[in-house]
């Protein structure tokens, strides 16, 4: 089932929280919701599913308008961010609820096998009689989402669904959801703040930030191309360093980088601790190192520019250099971008 | 044997032996003195005369009379302020809507206001002289001095002793659970039966037989609406008022004795419905929590 959302506008009493966002998940497709905390994620996944009405704009499911079908009409799997399993239901009685309440009337017998073939899905067979205060907040979170898909949804929306559990269990847990789309094919939607986690899993991402979509696309086209200082800053560790753009060039303190189309003005570089190597002399942005970390698998330096910018950088574990040596920063991949 | 006990651990405040004795034998004196020393006289006054004495107190056509009103209001009076109850706890904590905040406020009215006051008011409004008063008696309604009016003054008093012990609740359950059960196709009457009942039904009951207590004993608002007719309006706690007041001690420990009775048997049946609750293994997870871990077959 393909889902768009056209132009769709939430306001809440007078803060709004989504504005204007306009959205295609194609059928079968995994894609993440990414932003920091209130920046809408969780508004937009909600109209999605009916749990709030969009104010503005429409949500199409496949051909058909869906934007004021009810949750409950709506045919949609959603998973809450702290699961919301009913407490007083064992885990079978769980996971049966939805067909038990459906309009469509299944014998008792159907139930009780789709519930031993879900269990399995979720790989928590022989758990059916325990109640979810009895189990972990992995295994909890495996039996939200089979009782999501136990109704057979035309599309799955997960709010922060490993949010609460460790990063192991987090882990491995996002692999086995991508295992289980896979064998589904069935159309996801998922909110997360986790960068990591979407890009690990998703087939495209969407970033918003404040309300609005600053990008979307697949994890290499955002990760490669940011398309704006945000993006780029929120996807992992940033350095900036104030410049100024002049006839299509950036100069950070006499050092020259490519800044086509650029109007002239103030701007900034940004680019990757790892993308940074350390020169004793010739090009690059003048520094003094002032700690070297260490770490498992490679040597991080704190550096300050002669301009008094802070920055990071990534090394070899080799790296020779100490604290308070002068030398030069040459950057390999910098990304300019205007500012103000 | 020296060393560190297995059950050594730090103290806490309150713990110093004399501190504990002190304070028990302040709480066991208070319970003594103010609860169970005048329970105690009612019943032994009672039957001061002998059974067959406070058999015929219960016997005179007055008091059964007043016996049989207030158990016949606590059967109107209790089920729909339950149902109000209910509905109003559902209405504030899963529900948006204008005026959400001024609702709650409105419910717990009576319990700021003075019972009297609520009697006064509705005088006003369905006496004789009051607002409905000559409309109603055209009518040939009878709404004051009578049943009607009785249980309404009962159920002002006692109209926000469901809601209270559902709002908190409730609140702290947040929307979860009944989102999760409508987007799995749930109506809201089947989301309330299935989902939103069982993880309640602790506080509500205990709201019912709070409900209950105090509509069966509820004297002041009740005082004024009834107009106190010996054998028509007379409900339990007004008769017994009337019997102390005609000097027939033992009549008034009787009845009152009664009504004791009746209150306590309200907490034995909640005491029971808790234990067959408790017994079973599905229970909300504010109960199970930890323990219910324990009890996972190996
Ligand atoms: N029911 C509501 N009433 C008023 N404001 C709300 C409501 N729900 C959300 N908001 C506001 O809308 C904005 C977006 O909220 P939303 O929950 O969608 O953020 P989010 O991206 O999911 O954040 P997080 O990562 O912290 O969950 C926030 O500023 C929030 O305060
Ligand atoms: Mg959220």
């Amino acid at each position: 089932m393909k889902i768009s959302l056209d132009n769709v506008v939430k306001t809440f009493d007078t803060f709004r929280a989504v504005h204007g966002v306009s959205l295609q998940i194609e059928s079968g497709e995994l894609v993440a919701l990414l932003g920091p905390s209130g920046s809408g994620k969780t508004t937009i996944l909600r109209m999605v599913a009916g749990l709030e009405y969009a104010d503005g704009g429409h949500i199409y499911f496949g051909e058909e308008d869906a934007t004021d079908i009810p949750v409950r009409d709506r045919g949609v799997g959603f998973v809450f961010q702290h699961y919301a399993l009913f407490p007083h239901m064992t885990v079978a009685e769980n996971i049966a609820f939805g067909m038990k309440v459906s309009k469509i009337r299944r014998s008792a017998e159907a139930i009780r096998e789709r519930v031993e073939e879900l269990l399995a899905l979720v790989q928590l067979s022989g758990l059916g009689q325990r109640f979810p205060g009895q189990i972990s907040g992995g295994q909890r979170q495996r039996v939200a989402l089979a009782r999501a898909l136990a109704v057979d949804p035309r599309v799955l929306l997960l709010d922060e669904p490993f949010g609460a559990l460790d990063a192991n269990v987090r882990r491995d847990l996002r692999r086995w959801l991508r295992k289980i789309h896979d064998e589904l094919g069935i159309t996801t939607l998922f909110v997360t703040h986790d960068q990591e986690e979407a890009l690990d899993l998703a087939d495209r991402v969407v970033i918003l930030d404040k309300g609005r979509i600053v990008q979307q696309g697949t994890p290499e086209e955002v990760c490669r191309s940011p398309e704006n200082a945000f993006v780029m800053r929120f996807l992992g560790d940033a350095n900036a360093l104030p410049a100024t753009v002049r006839d299509g060039k950036a100069y950070v303190q006499d050092v020259e980088f490519d800044a086509q189309g650029l109007a002239d003005g103030a701007a900034e570089v940004l680019f990757r601790p790892a993308d940074v190597a350390w020169r004793e002399d010739g090009q690059g942005v003048p520094a003094q190192i002032l700690r070297v970390l260490d770490r498992p698998d490679s040597r991080r330096v704190l550096a300050k520019t002669t301009g008094g910018q802070s920055i990071e950088f990534d090394t070899a574990p080799e790296f020779p250099h100490r604290k308070g040596e002068a030398g030069f920063i040459d950057i390999r991949r910098p990304r300019v971008y205007a500012t103000g | 044997m020296t060393g560190p006990s297995p059950h050594r651990r730090p103290p806490r405040i309150g713990e110093a032996p004399a501190f504990r004795r002190t304070l028990l034998a302040i709480v066991l004196f208070f319970v003594a003195v103010i609860i169970v020393a005048p329970l105690s006289v009612i019943g032994v006054h009672a039957v001061s005369k002998g059974l067959p004495y406070f058999a015929a107190a219960i016997a005179e056509p007055d008091t059964r009379h007043a016996i049989m009103l207030t158990v016949l209001t606590a059967l109107i009076a209790v089920p729909i302020n339950t149902a109000f109850g209910i509905a109003a706890a559902w209405a504030i904590t899963k529900h948006d809507f204008p005026g959400r905040r001024l609702l709650l406020i409105v419910i717990e009215i009576p319990f700021s206001v003075s019972p009297i006051v609520a009697g006064v008011s509705y005088l006003f409004v369905y006496g004789l002289q009051g607002l409905f008063g000559p409309a109603l008696e055209a009518a040939d309604l009878k709404i004051m001095f009578a049943l009607p009016g009785i249980v309404l003054a009962s159920m002002f008093v006692t109209a926000p002793f469901v809601a209270r012990e559902l709002i908190p609740l409730m609140q702290a359950q947040g929307r979860d659970l009944e989102e999760a059960a409508t987007s799995l196709g749930a109506s809201g009457w089947r989301t309330f039966l299935t989902v939103t009942l069982p993880n309640i039904k602790w506080a509500l009951l205990y709201g019912v037989v709070l409900c209950n207590s105090r509509v069966m004993g509820e004297f002041g608002a009740v005082s004024v609406v009834s107009g106190n007719i010996r054998g028509q309006t007379n409900t339990l706690p007004l008769h017994i008022e009337l019997l102390y007041h005609d000097y027939d001690a033992v009549g008034a420990f009787a009845a009152a004795s009664i009504l004791a009775t009746l209150a306590i048997v309200t907490l034995c049946v909640k005491v029971v419905l808790e234990r067959q609750g408790a017994g079973r293994r599905n229970r909300p997870a504010t109960l199970a929590g930890n323990e219910s871990l324990s009890e996972v077959k190996p």
